[in-house]
């Protein structure tokens, strides 16, 4: 393993995982890849954890929130029932 | 009618004094502003503040908007302003100074490396691991953590968060990618932990 070209490639992961990474740095992330074991699960574990965020369902206000908002900003008497 | 002229026709109601404007501005955008603000400020009840401070501010503020950003990136913008500020009351910052020398120059090198991808589906979809996930992005350094909440939860495109955040495209591409690898280094002990456990078990 070597340990420079690691540090190397690890800048343009991200622009690699997204699809955004030149020709050319493509090729050279994954010749270096194929030959390096913990590159790999670093790009497999990152590539994890975009994706379990992507799909982290979205919050959504609590009982009361939308009220409490209108009602702060003085137009309660237009509080209609959300759709 | 396109967005940006529907907003133009919005403000123009807003800034007349029409109430029923303000509460379409409330409907079209307060889910995406409380979203933000919780992720900013990982507390239920200081994201409602939040959230009220930001339309208060708008609408306030409302005659100052020029439209050269559209109306959602605007409200992003001060949501995100006042979320930090509360959470950094010490010390108040300003995300329109940037500072891309903060994290240094070199990224680090991540720390090796146990491939958790390989525990069951099932384990990353329970509660435990969503709220692991949402507690995690609260740890996030708050420059890396407003990128990474508005580019990857909330969908902006890399522009989108670049001119909210006032920030260069380049800024943001950086911080997403540190906020990524933070938040990877961060996780993997805890999914180490369940896959090994899963190996014993």
């Amino acid at each position: 393993m070597d340990r420079e070209h690691c540090r190397h490639l690890l800048s343009g992961l991200s622009e690699y995982l997204d699809g955004e990474a030149s020709a050319d740095l493509c090729a050279e992330i994954e010749r270096h890849l194929a030959e390096c074991a913990d590159c790999r699960v670093l790009v497999d574990t990152l590539r994890k954890t975009v994706s379990l965020y992507r799909e982290l369902p979205r919050p959504e206000m609590p009982a009361g929130a939308r009220e409490r908002l209108y009602t702060s900003l003085d137009l309660a008497e237009l509080l209609a029932p959300k759709p | 009618m396109s967005d940006h002229d529907a907003d133009r026709r919005m403000l123009e109601r807003i800034r007349a004094g029409d109430k029923s404007a303000c509460a379409e501005c409330i409907e079209q955008h307060s889910d995406e502003v409380y979203r933000l603000a919780l992720r900013l400020t990982g507390h239920e009840s200081e994201a409602e503040d939040v959230m009220q401070e930001t339309f208060l501010s708008a609408f306030k503020a409302i005659d100052s908007f020029e439209g050269r950003s559209s109306l959602s990136t605007w409200l992003y913008r001060i949501a995100t302003n006042t979320a930090l500020m509360r959470t950094r009351r010490v010390q108040p910052i300003m995300i329109s100074v940037d500072d891309p020398d903060q994290f240094g120059d070199d990224l680090p090198m991540p720390r090796p490396l146990f491939d958790w991808c390989c525990l069951p589906e099932r384990d990353f979809e329970t509660a435990e691991t969503r709220a692991e996930l949402e507690r995690t992005i609260g740890d996030l350094p708050d420059k890396l953590k407003a990128v990474f909440v508005l580019r990857e939860l909330e969908g902006l495109s890399t522009e989108e968060t670049a001119e909210t955040l006032d920030l260069s495209v380049d800024v943001v591409k950086t911080r997403l990618h540190r906020a990524r690898l933070w938040l990877r280094e961060r996780l993997s002990p805890y999914f180490t932990e369940r896959a090994r456990a899963r190996e014993e078990g």
